[in-house]
């Protein structure tokens, strides 16, 4: 350890101060303890089956990242227009995709900072330029929103932060700038543009209305109020300027995606938000969730596999194609995985229809084409393991949920681009896509109710998703298994099948 | 996207309609599921692999299926050619089948000789017509393209700097029912321009024998010509077309009315590509227990040999002085056994894993051969499309990485320790190698290539770090052989005929054992060889 060739002092110094210069890169313990000739062991975690470092028979410190890293510093998001812009749309809809790429991330909505600190809403006049009063409070909001924005990254793990405000002045940018700069968070900025009245109308119907400072009031009233409102902030408007603001980066997204600017793209996870925020759009369409119909191992009580269907199985898929049929959608698009029972599904609708490797099922791995009895009598240890965190659980030579979501998002990015699509996959994909439309965490996911026989259809509506379960009143096998009360590795078989479906 | 390194490995834009590069032909795949005739195999992961035209059942028109010609905006020297024909790269790789038409080349064919920069001048008669001439030749050839060679994407690399060629361009798509994408580069750095006259232009046909400084002076004036009439795409005229702005070299973009599931990939991509010097370092992890006894896949640790080639590997690293860089591994044993000996930070990847055996998972060749003969024939017969039961195909592994490829475009200097096949799939989009050749492309253990971006291409110096290891490469059997290049022959067709001798296939046990790498014996080398490769647009390797 002590001694140590030039090149290798020369190597050590450099990491340090390429370490130094990243403010954010964990300072790497550890590392002067490394020398190339006396590399770590390395023993598999048994639940994520990740290979790392041990020393001692102790975890050591764990150098690699599991992913590709996103970003170096924690990043803000800061939205700016004019009100009835669809920013707080945006900043809702990016933050659930972060969420469930993996990203934490959380918006700071300084309007809901406003209405908890006046209560009482009373007109526009709030928003005039010289109402001292309410620029007093306005600015003291924004000032609690980044406080609580500091607080959520650096102290609460929170890798993005979505700033939505109007933040139409550059003034009040520049404060923003100073704020993140002193901090050392990046700063991305999102702009919407648009002055088409009649989906400004419609943005203002759709979400505003609904608004807690709207509440017993009449419609039209709250319509006349709120463009008003809009006005209040029209003369001292700045938009992002492409010679001005050169040096910052940002999107300006024209006529609701028209058009985007985009200017100096950071880093990937910047990289990553304006590819998703090229994509969406707010076409009313309706995306249609279901499985396959029930398959030969579904009734065995097999995971996994390649089964066709049985006959209730085919009854369904013919059933699944009179639905969409009354639905009288003429340009819907059909997905299957590349298994045999989603494939036997869609010939049932008599469409054309395309096949994704990715919609495949979880890779049960070893566990594959078994019963949860056999799991538990030959992989005692897996199973409980499974139990005890489900989503990040990965079967021996398989997958877990974690892995799978990150197998999906090229599949939720072409649902964002398309509109009406009938996607016929399975019990765990369907859980995965579901939370992403539904926003829920890491910890529901893995144990949503998606029964086969059973189609959702989602409809966007203003910043959430309406879901309709349709069952088709054909009966098929209950595949859901619940969390067991007891996830202890040395439980009873009895215990650890506590919540297995009844299979033939 | 303009070159900006200096090398003297540069090559013009000769050979737009050579190119070979990525061509997959559409076909089915073994343990992919059929229903007779209403059945079409799509592509793995994302879906838009445009459906073949007269196979479609559609009942409605299928719109975001039509051809897409991508066209080229600019004055001379803003890389449009370098755009051109890294893009057709990365779609041909990902399994578009994309073609470059440069114009210039055209008119290169139908004058000979050049002279000067007169020729471009707007008030030559004679040549202005000369090259209408050209670029109507070349629209027909892209049409011959999209009817006849099943092409999904042409890129019309030329200036379009006037409204109204544009507006040809915009009619004869309509005509002919093909999609239009604009991409126009707008650059007013003078630096960057002299650099990219440097890098590309001085090289091409037109200045042989030709001084440099009087070839330079020449291509300014050549510029000049098409300034009296250049006509930028504009935010309000062309508000109604598909078309993104790249502004100097990408530091801002603007992008109006994106179509579809290609245009906006190609948006994507074009926002993450970076002109900044910079070097990729491929190689495998260190010799593993498994390939010492001849095993493929599995999750193995190092063998000795492999742990000294990571050593190895750490003063080679060190060795090249850089001070940003990335190393990525896989989530494998292998290679991050092989990344902890360079002592430094690294990020892993599951998407980097070795590709996924299936049922022959941890099975020697001759295992394989002896359980599984039929399959074994069948991957012989098309290795990229062959997919092992319940396994992965290269075609699949190709898809797995795209957003592997997407982040090395995105990065500076990089080494990426992988594996055999997923090394194959990484070096044949660098290198521009077609799905035939990629499965056999040669990426010995204990060997770094160091790619290099150069002008259009890539320059590659292979570094065995002498370190002993098992040869795990298998080539090509001659019965597989035979197949192969009867495909190749018809003329690079991408849509290939019914199967010959698909169901039975008998391989003689000599003609297996011929191609089985030894493994109980290793190879040894003799001295460390480092070799530069030189990478001409032809995708050959010279030495």
């Amino acid at each position: 350890m002590k001694h140590r060739s030039p090149s290798e002092q020369h190597h050590g110094k450099k990491s340090r101060v390429s370490a130094a210069e990243n403010s954010s890169t964990p300072p790497a313990d550890g590392m002067e303890d490394q020398t190339a000739s006396n590399p770590r062991e390395l023993t598999q975690n048994p639940l994520k089956k990740i290979w790392m470092p041990y020393k001692n028979g102790l975890p050591e410190k764990h150098i690699a990242q599991r992913k590709v890293c996103m970003t170096n510093c924690p990043t803000l998001i800061v939205t700016v227009g004019l009100p009835a812009r669809g920013k707080t749309y945006i900043s809702k809809k990016l933050t659930r995709y972060l969420n469930w790429i993996d990203v934490p991330t959380r918006e700071f909505n300084v309007g809901q900072y406003r209405r908890e600190f006046v209560k009482i809403y009373k007109s526009f006049e709030f928003f005039s330029p010289d109402n001292e009063e309410g620029l007093e409070i306005r600015r003291q909001c924004a000032s609690a929103a980044l406080n609580d924005v500091r607080q959520y990254l650096t102290e609460d793990g929170g890798q993005v932060a979505v700033f939505d405000a109007t933040n139409t002045t550059r003034e009040r940018r520049e404060t923003i700038i100073q704020f993140a700069e002193q901090n050392g968070f990046k700063v991305f900025f999102v702009e919407s543009v648009c002055e088409d009245p009649d989906v400004i109308q419609e943005n203002i119907v759709q979400v505003k209305l609904g608004s807690p400072d709207y509440t017993n009031c009449d419609t039209e009233d709250a319509v006349e109020d709120f463009m008003k409102r809009i006005k209040c902030y029209e003369n001292s408007y700045e938009t992002l300027d492409e010679v001005l603001d050169r040096d910052l980066s940002f999107i300006k997204i024209m006529d609701v995606g028209q058009r985007y600017l985009v200017n100096r793209v950071m880093d990937h996870i910047q990289s990553r938000i304006v590819y998703y925020l090229m994509n969406i759009h707010i076409t009313p369409r309706s995306i249609y969730l279901c499985r396959h119909g029930e398959s030969e191992l579904n009734v065995k009580g097999r995971i996994g596999g390649d089964s066709g269907l049985t006959p209730r199985g085919k009854v369904f898929a013919e059933k699944l194609g009179h639905f969409i049929q009354t639905q009288g959608i003429n340009d819907l698009k059909v997905w299957t995985s590349q298994m045999k029972r989603t494939i036997q599904t869609a010939e049932g609708l008599g469409v054309p229809y395309e096949q994704w490797k990715v919609l495949n099922e979880i890779d049960a791995g070893e566990c594959e084409e078994m019963m949860y009895e056999e799991i538990q009598e030959n992989y005692p240890l897996e199973f409980a393991l499974r139990d005890q965190d489900k989503y990040r659980y990965r079967y021996p030579k398989g997958e877990s949920y974690e892995d799978l979501v990150q197998r999906l998002e090229p599949v939720i990015m072409e649902l964002e681009r398309q509109e009406n699509v009938l996607v016929i996959c399975h019990q765990a994909v369907m859980r995965c896509l579901l939370a992403y439309f539904l926003d829920k965490t890491a910890e529901e996911l893995p144990y949503l109710k998606c029964p086969l026989h059973t189609v959702l259809k989602l409809t966007p509506i203003a910043y959430g998703c309406k879901v309709e379960s349709i069952c088709l009143n054909v009966e098929a096998v209950d595949t859901h298994r619940e969390k067991p009360e007891n996830v202890n590795i040395h439980r009873t078989t009895r215990d650890a099948l506590q919540t297995v479906p009844p299979h033939y | 996207m303009f070159t900006a390194s200096s090398s003297s490995v540069l090559t013009s834009e000769t050979c737009h309609w050579s190119y070979s590069g990525g061509q997959k032909p559409r076909g089915t795949r073994a343990h992919t599921w059929l229903f007779g005739k209403q059945m079409e195999v799509k592509g793995n992961v994302r879906p838009p692999r445009r459906r073949v035209r007269c196979e479609s059942t559609a009942s409605v028109p299928q719109f975001t299926n039509s051809p897409t010609m991508i066209v080229m905006v600019g004055l001379p020297a803003r890389g449009k050619t370098y755009i051109s024909k890294k893009l057709t790269r990365y779609l041909n790789w990902i399994g578009v089948t994309t073609k470059v038409f440069n114009v210039g080349q055209y008119r290169r064919d139908a004058t000979r000789s050049y002279n000067s920069f007169e020729f471009f001048r707007p008030d030559n008669e004679e040549a202005m017509k000369i090259r209408k001439a050209c670029a109507l030749a070349a629209l027909q050839d892209v049409c011959d393209y999209f009817t006849r060679l099943q092409g999904q994407v042409a890129v019309f690399d030329a200036t379009n700097t006037t409204r109204e060629r544009r507006e040809v361009i915009l009619n004869f798509a309509k005509e002919n029912g093909y999609k239009v994408f604009f991409v126009e580069s707008v650059c007013e750095d003078p630096e960057i321009i002299a650099e990219n006259i440097k890098q590309v232009k001085l090289s091409s046909p037109d200045y042989v024998d030709c001084d440099k400084d009087e070839a330079v002076a020449d291509f300014l004036k050549r510029i000049d010509c098409y300034k009296l009439t250049y006509v930028p795409l504009d935010d309000d005229k062309d508000r109604k077309l598909s078309y993104i702005k790249i502004f100097n070299v990408g530091s801002r973009y603007l992008v109006n009315r994106v179509q579809d599931h290609i245009q906006s990939r190609i948006v994507y991509y074009l926002m993450n590509i970076h002109v900044t010097p910079r070097s990729i370092y491929l190689c495998r992890h260190g010799e593993s227990e498994l390939n010492l006894v001849g095993r493929i896949g599995g999750d193995s640790g190092l063998s000795k040999r492999g742990a000294k080639f990571a050593n190895g590997l750490g003063s080679y690293m060190r060795g090249q002085c850089i001070t940003d860089l990335k190393v990525w591994t896989s989530h494998m044993k292998r290679t991050i056994q092989t990344a902890e000996a360079l002592g430094v930070q690294y990020e892993q990847w599951k998407a980097l894993n070795e590709i996924d055996a299936g049922v022959c998972e941890d099975m020697t060749y001759e295992e394989i051969q002896e359980n599984y003969p039929e399959e074994f024939a069948l991957r012989d017969q098309d290795k990229y499309r062959y997919r092992y039961p319940k396994g992965e195909s290269y075609e699949d592994l190709v898809q797995r990485l795209e957003p592997v490829i997407m982040e090395l475009e995105r990065q500076e200097n990089i080494l990426v320790i992988c594996h055999q096949a997923v090394m194959r799939c990484l070096l044949a989009y660098f290198l521009d190698k077609s799905a035939d050749e990629l499965p056999y492309l040669k990426c010995p253990l204990h060997t770094v290539l160091k790619l290099t971006p150069v002008a259009y291409g890539c320059k590659v110096e292979s570094v065995f770090l002498n370190i002993e290891a098992v040869n795990t490469h298998r080539d090509r059997p001659e019965v597989g052989q035979h197949f192969e290049q009867s495909c190749l022959k018809k003329n690079n067709k991408y849509k290939r005929v019914t199967r010959p001798h698909y169901s039975v296939l008998p391989i003689s046990t000599n003609q297996f054992e011929a191609v089985i790498p030894n493994h109980s014996l290793c190879v040894s080398f003799i001295s460390a060889s480092i070799s530069v490769l030189c990478l001409t647009k032809q995708g050959q390797v010279t030495r």
